[in-house]
């Protein structure tokens, strides 16, 4: 009697609170087939994703997780044996990953290109240009804002490798004209867009982007710009746990006819994105 | 460009068309933090109330580190978790890597330490008062450690929502462990970095002001709490 | 329970033999270089209600707290019929504080809490409870949260928790000191109440009237020492030491 709400009750009603709350965590679905793909951010920001995997999981009852971050740590996140299969797109990487047998196979998937996208008023006059560095070579000259994403990424390395070929390194500049971000294709567009500041982008996820401001694609079509993707089985030798052979499903599904189909049939106002070229399998 | 009204616009439209997709990452925002208060409230307490009650070697340090750790970064808290739950890591077997479950751990992680040290701040403080009349009652230390937790719930439920507060509105710490998974590990937080990077400004901002209303929600809570408890002198 | 002077004993008391006599043999308390304390000899031994009086900063709440166990002496030794002080001892005593000192709960619930930590079992925890609290009149205010009663009102609380856990010795540290007289009327009742039916009350007090009320000896302190300890009549008629006769003088004792 002594006491509307004593502590006794308000234990028993913590106890069960507890108890709900365990019951109500999302268990670990241990049951449910599903692997983990390491893949990049501009894949994901592009919406292949939402497109291609549903067909998957419809066909095969496997879920795909994908883990989206920079290549660099997508391959390092491999490395430590935390996904089933890599989706990235730097060969030299990829071939590194491999030759150091973290992974088993490389499947070249499909492609894409890199553009260079700026303002409307394009200081550098760059538009039309049909060759890559050269457009670089005018930005530094004109030393207009340029934003870089300068997070060890596939479209990262491949700048590194334009602005090479341009003979110019911008680091020395790095804080003035060349902005280093430091992430994914997504938060490097939206600082371009803020700073009025040239970009180099795979053209899916600008076509994803939908903040685009005034900016328009200035630079396109030069070979340089060709982006290939590879997808790679994480070697289960070294990591037991890796769940190969529904990662192989998946791979041979991507690389097959009904996953390069829907890679195909992915498309923003009516442009395809991502072009399918993985060899015939035997 | 960005519109503030735009935006609280378009989250009531989501929220009242109660789109499964925005329920869903509401629905495991609110798990994850909610079992990670849970969690970290019981560990809080009683790490708090034993540091004010209980005199011992390296007590003073013991104290340092927790005021120390409430300003631990969570994305600090997130990469410390990813590499124990790594594969590569020590608990790799465990495999909760990207799952719900991680998330829980790395926010449990951020939240103790702000339950404790404020459990100790208001232990401490009741202690002044009661420590000579509770010894001559013969309270032992635990029962005294029971006893305030329990006469300073009102100001406890602050410590509590402090630490709620806390984890609902980071990104850093869920965002490693969690993976940011479609359907699995996207919570608001995460969802709101994911559009953002998609130049989705006007949705992510949505998302937003449905966290705020939540947030609010909460706050708002607190305050009808401590009036009630004031009206008793319980505050 | 409350109506006999001699109770049976709680769970794991000693037997109950009386505490007294009361001795303290040299007792010193220093702190930080500075003695407040100095080498006190005292015996008490006689039932009723002792009054300790002195000057402020005399040294009076340090001794009850002594004498209680709430702090540990420096040097000399406390005896309660020939044992040193311990827990056993300390949990047939009971102390009211100059201010009242009452958890956030009802005022039922913080007398049912107290007897829970002396072990009395659950279902007898209520009926003591009320009996406490009829014999402090506070039975009406029994499930009004005790921190929003008046002053008064919660120092009789208090007390009536101290004597609802049966006591042997009851320690009182200037519990009307901020009440008004009707309080203090009542609680003062109390302590005569509690005195008639066997619990030793030791009380620091500095006020004349009140000593003069309750007082059955007189134990006056000064500068942390003991200058006095007689029967009250003695005392207050023919003080011994000058410190003694001038406090009673109302003047200031240096």
């Amino acid at each position: 009697m002594a006491g509307a709400f004593g502590r006794r009750d308000f234990l028993r009603f913590a106890l069960a609170g507890f108890a709900l709350l365990a019951l109500a965590a999302p268990g670990s679905r241990a049951e449910e087939k599903f692997i983990i793909v390491q893949s990049t951010t501009s894949t994901q920001n592009s919406g292949l994703f939402e497109h291609i995997l549903p067909l998957f999981t419809k066909k095969t009852g496997i879920e795909v997780r994908v883990v989206a971050v920079g290549t660099g740590q997508a391959l390092k996140n491999a490395e430590n044996g935390d996904g089933d299969v890599v989706l990235v797109h730097s060969s030299p990487d990829e071939e590194k990953f491999v030759a150091e047998g973290w992974g088993v196979k490389r499947y070249p998937v499909m492609y894409n290109d890199f553009i260079i996208v700026g303002p409307a008023d394009d200081p550098a006059k760059i538009a039309g240009l049909k060759q890559a560095p050269e457009a670089l070579k005018k930005i530094a000259e004109a030393e207009a804002p340029f934003a870089s994403r300068a997070d060890d990424s596939g479209t990262h390395k491949a700048e590194l490798k334009l602005w090479e070929q341009a003979g110019v390194d911008p680091k020395t500049s790095s804080g003035s004209w060349y902005l280093e971000t430091g992430s994914g294709m997504g938060a490097t567009l939206n600082t371009a867009v803020g700073k009025q500041a040239y970009a180099l982008t795979d053209r899916g996820t600008w076509l994803a982007f939908a903040n685009k401001d005034d900016f328009k694609v200035l630079v396109e079509g030069d070979d340089k710009l060709f982006n290939q993707y590879g997808a790679i089985l994480v070697n289960p030798l070294k990591h037991p746990n890796v769940r190969a052979k529904e990662g192989q499903v998946f791979i041979d599904w991507l690389t097959g006819p009904e996953g390069q189909r829907a890679i195909a049939d992915y498309k923003i106002d009516g442009q395809q994105l991502f072009f399918p070229n993985a060899r015939p399998q035997s | 460009m960005l519109d503030l009204a735009e935006a609280f616009h378009a989250a009531l439209r989501q929220t009242a068309a109660l789109n499964p997709q925005l329920i869903e990452i509401i629905a495991l925002s609110l798990k994850v933090t909610l079992a990670a208060v849970a969690v970290a409230t019981i560990i809080g307490f009683a790490v708090g109330g034993v540091l004010a009650v209980y005199r011992f070697p390296g007590r003073g340090a013991l104290a340092a580190i927790l005021n120390a750790l409430m300003g631990l970064p969570p994305v600090v808290a997130g990469l410390f978790v990813y590499l124990l739950l790594s594969n590569a890591g020590p608990l790799g077997v465990l495999q909760l890597l990207y799952t719900p479950q991680a998330m829980i751990i790395a926010q449990v992680i951020l939240v103790t330490p702000i339950v404790a040290a404020l459990t100790r701040q208001t232990c401490e403080d009741l202690l002044e008062e009661y420590r000579e009349q509770l010894r001559s009652l013969g309270a032992s230390s635990a029962e005294i450690v029971t006893t305030l937790l329990w006469d300073g719930r009102y100001r406890l439920v602050t410590a509590v929502l402090a630490g709620f507060g806390r984890a609902i509105a980071e990104v850093g710490a869920v965002m490693i462990v969690g993976g940011n998974i479609d359907h699995v590990t996207r919570t608001m937080t995460t969802a709101i970095a994911l559009e953002t990077s998609k130049g989705n400004i006007a949705l992510a901002l949505a998302l937003g002001v449905i966290l705020l209303a939540i947030a609010l929600a909460i706050n708002m809570a607190l305050m009808g709490i401590r009036r009630f408890a004031s009206h008793f002198a319980y505050a | 329970m409350l109506d006999n002077p001699r109770s049976p004993p709680e769970a794991g008391a000693l037997c109950s033999e009386s505490l007294l006599p009361l001795e303290l043999r040299g007792l010193s308390l220093e702190t930080g270089g500075r003695r407040l304390i100095y080498s006190v000899d005292l015996r008490v031994d006689t039932p009723g209600i002792s009054v300790i009086m002195g000057p402020n900063g005399a040294g009076k709440s340090l001794l009850l707290r002594l004498m209680h166990g709430l702090i540990a002496p420096t040097g000399g030794t406390i005896l309660w019929a020939g044992t040193p002080m311990n827990g056993e001892i300390r949990r047939r005593q009971a102390m009211v504080f100059q201010k009242p000192v009452l958890l956030r709960r009802t005022a039922v619930a913080n007398i049912t809490y107290a007897l829970g930590l002396r072990g009395v079992r659950r279902n007898e925890r209520g009926l003591r409870a009320f009996q406490a609290l009829q014999l402090a009149g506070l039975e009406r205010h029994a499930f009004t949260p005790a921190r929003v009663l008046s002053g008064g009102e919660q120092q009789r609380l208090c007390l009536a928790r101290a004597l609802s856990l049966d006591p042997d010795i009851l320690f009182l540290d200037e519990p009307t000191a901020s009440l008004d007289p009707a309080s203090t009327l009542a609680i003062e009742r109390l302590l005569i109440d509690a005195k008639h039916r066997g619990i030793k009350v030791l009380v620091v007090t500095h006020e004349l009237g009140q000593a003069r009320r309750l007082a059955q000896d007189v134990i006056f302190l000064h500068h942390g020492r003991l200058i006095e300890h007689q029967p009250a009549p003695r005392f207050f008629e023919q003080p011994e030491s000058d410190a003694a006769r001038a406090f009673m003088a109302g003047g200031l004792v240096l």
